[in-house]
């Protein structure tokens, strides 16, 4: 069922609030106050809220060190991915994991991953534990064209797809592998062919529309849920921001992005929902509805004791 | 008590635990019908069929990656590579996931995944079919590393693993595996993290593990001719490692030598004379010693094989050299 006006107002609302929160994060990285590194997600939030909103809670879901906007639509709470950020005991990781690790199994968040391709054979254990006990829970594994290169992906492809997994693969295709151009490094850039060739059904879609996104997902998930097995997604989309804070974006020119900053998935939603009888008015009250939260959250985290450094030592066993 | 073999004895555990425990499932290459090349999962398939006893592609990240992700979803995964040299394969998925995911989560998720495999030499199949990992492993926080020596160790510490709720790596030796020994029937348990003393000796304490320790016995009888009576203690667990008997044996021996299948260089014969020096520095009456592989990779025919890795009269010369 395609989403109601209603759900994409929503949906909106939600892209906006993971826009905030990367930029936010980009201040507070600016300030000193964020170790590590921040890989953000910006452009690529429709993929993001599509695919997750066409899950449901207790789906799973794996995802890359890009992954900001993924968790928080799948539900992770956005003071407990900042106060994450911030090194804080409040975090979703009680600041063990931080930027590149956020997980929450309450909402199906199985856990993003900072190692390319490595986090889609859990998506496909997932899928399998689901199989076996003979549930109807699915799973979702995020990852770039970047990953498409890594053996694991390959190899986990072959094992969906001969065990007929519960499991629906989505590539964000934003055209960068780090800080180079795909189409460089990768044989056959358009990746929904290699899983093809594997034998699962396989699609490219526009990743910035996000009504194509959740319907994409949407009919994916009842497939697997309905014991047909997996589906491959490419969701074509653009990565607006460098590979991470500091990226001096060599690769590309300021004309590209400009170009791609029309097709970019919040304007387009932007413009469907005043299409749908929305006012700018009321768009104008959903950005600051975001600013809001990303405030509170921000709120949230700052005010948050640290860890102890004995907390160092626990949680690496049951 | 049934005197059975070292695989029987895996065998029997993981069919007890697979029908206590239905989150309980293998995976790996020739597991099913062909029961495993060492035959440790024969007939499983039998019982609970193909979902439960998963033949898999040759394929170590992938189906090592998938059974993390079956053990984050609930499940207890047991996956066996048929060589321990694979792992390095799988080398990502096992150091960098399974071990790390738990922390990484803050604790709110966990990796109840068994990863099993038979390594070391001694069967001339040569330096990428040959080598042990545990130092390796008990290198990397966030693993268990268990390696037991006897038939009755193997059953109890499998199902120990299985249970353990968190990323275990289950050293299996390849000529272990036709040993027998008397093995309980019933519903065995044995504590990770606990050494086993399997001869008890005033003169020197012999730390070892795996196929090692049957030489470790041997060596121990020859030495007994000699007048020298060796403690000698079976790890049986590398991580975590069981100091505490390892002191305790010295405070009455004085002496020790570690015996280990895999390379001495930054290994875990280095690591135990390290931590006696550290936590007991007055207990040895002479300076401690380790036997290892050499370092060369392990080669094929038999002379070159028995040079590199260390056979019951090198333990019986190492001790000598000792007194």
């Amino acid at each position: 069922m395609p989403l109601t006006p209603e759900r994409l107002q929503d949906a909106y609302r939600q892209m906006l609030v993971v826009r905030k929160f990367e930029e936010t994060i980009r201040n507070l990285y600016q300030q000193g106050k964020i170790r590590g590194s921040f890989h953000p997600c910006v452009g690529q939030e429709g993929t993001a809220v599509g695919g997750c909103w066409a899950l449901r809670k207790d789906d799973f879901m794996t995802c890359t060190y890009r992954g900001h906007g993924q968790a928080i639509a799948k539900g992770l709470s956005v003071r407990a991915a900042m106060a994450e950020m911030l090194g804080k005991v409040t975090g979703c990781s009680r600041g063990k994991g931080g930027s590149m690790h956020f997980t929450d199994p309450s909402v199906g968040l199985l856990g993003a991953n900072a190692i390319v391709a490595a986090g889609i054979p859990h998506a496909a254990g997932a899928a399998l534990a689901s199989q076996l006990q003979k549930k109807d829970h699915v799973a979702l594994a995020y990852f770039g064209e970047g990953a498409v290169n890594q053996g694991v992906f390959l190899e986990t492809l072959n094992l969906a797809s001969i065990w007929k997994l519960p499991l629906i693969l989505v590539c964000e295709n934003n055209r960068y592998s780090e800080m180079t151009p795909s189409h460089e490094t990768t044989s056959n850039v358009e990746t929904y062919k290699r899983a093809s060739a594997f034998g699962l059904e396989s699609t490219q879609i526009d990743g910035n529309d996000i009504e194509a996104v959740y319907s994409s997902v949407e009919k994916a998930a009842a497939k697997a849920r309905s014991g047909g097995g997996p589906t491959y997604i490419e969701a074509m989309t653009y990565r607006l921001w460098g590979h991470m804070l500091g990226d001096p974006e060599i690769y590309r020119t300021k004309e590209e992005v400009a170009e791609a900053r029309v097709n970019e998935p919040i304007l387009r939603l932007g413009r469907r929902l005043i299409e749908l009888g929305c006012k700018e008015s009321d768009l104008a009250r959903f950005d600051s509805e975001a600013e809001a939260a990303i405030a509170d959250a921000v709120e949230f985290a700052e005010s948050s004791p640290v860890p102890e450094p004995a907390d160092a030592f626990t949680d690496v066993f049951i | 008590m049934p005197t059975i073999t070292y695989a029987q004895a895996l065998n029997d555990a993981l069919r007890e635990e697979m029908r206590v425990d239905p989150r309980v499932f293998l995976m790996g290459e020739d597991i099913g019908h062909h029961g495993g090349i060492f035959r440790v999962t024969r007939d499983l398939i039998n019982e609970f069929g193909a979902e439960r006893v998963r033949d898999t592609p040759i394929s170590e990240s992938g189906f090592v990656g998938l059974g993390i992700g079956a053990a984050l979803a609930g499940m207890r995964p047991v996956v066996e590579l048929l060589f321990m040299d694979f792992a390095l394969v799988a080398a990502d998925q096992i150091v960098n996931q399974a071990a790390k995911l738990r922390y990484m989560s803050g604790g709110t998720v966990s990796v109840p995944v068994v990863i099993r495999a038979q390594q070391g030499g001694g069967r001339g199949n040569g330096a990428q079919h040959s080598q042990s990992f545990e130092s390796w492993f008990a290198q990397v926080p966030g693993l268990i590393v268990v390696a037991p020596s006897t038939p009755a160790d193997a059953k109890g510490l499998l199902k120990s693993s299985i249970r353990a709720g968190n990323p275990v790596i289950f050293i299996e030796h390849k000529l272990l595996y036709n040993t027998k020994g008397e093995v309980p029937e019933e519903d065995y348990l044995l504590p990770i993290g606990k050494a086993d003393i399997k001869r008890h000796g005033r003169d020197i304490t012999i730390v070892s593990y795996s196929r090692t320790l049957l030489f470790v016995l041997e060596a121990a009888e020859k030495l007994a001719q000699q007048g020298i009576e060796a403690e000698v203690i079976d790890l049986r667990t590398i991580e975590p490692l069981d100091m505490d008997t390892i002191l305790e044996s010295i405070r009455g021996t004085g002496r020790l030598l570690v015996v280990h299948e895999s390379h001495n260089n930054c290994g875990l014969g280095a690591e135990i004379i390290t931590r006696v020096g550290e936590q007991a520095p007055d207990r040895l009456i002479t300076p401690a010693r380790r036997l290892g592989a050499k370092h060369v990779p392990i080669p094929v025919a038999e002379p070159l094989e028995n040079a590199v890795l260390p056979q019951p009269d090198d333990i019986v010369h190492a001790v000598e050299a000792m007194f």
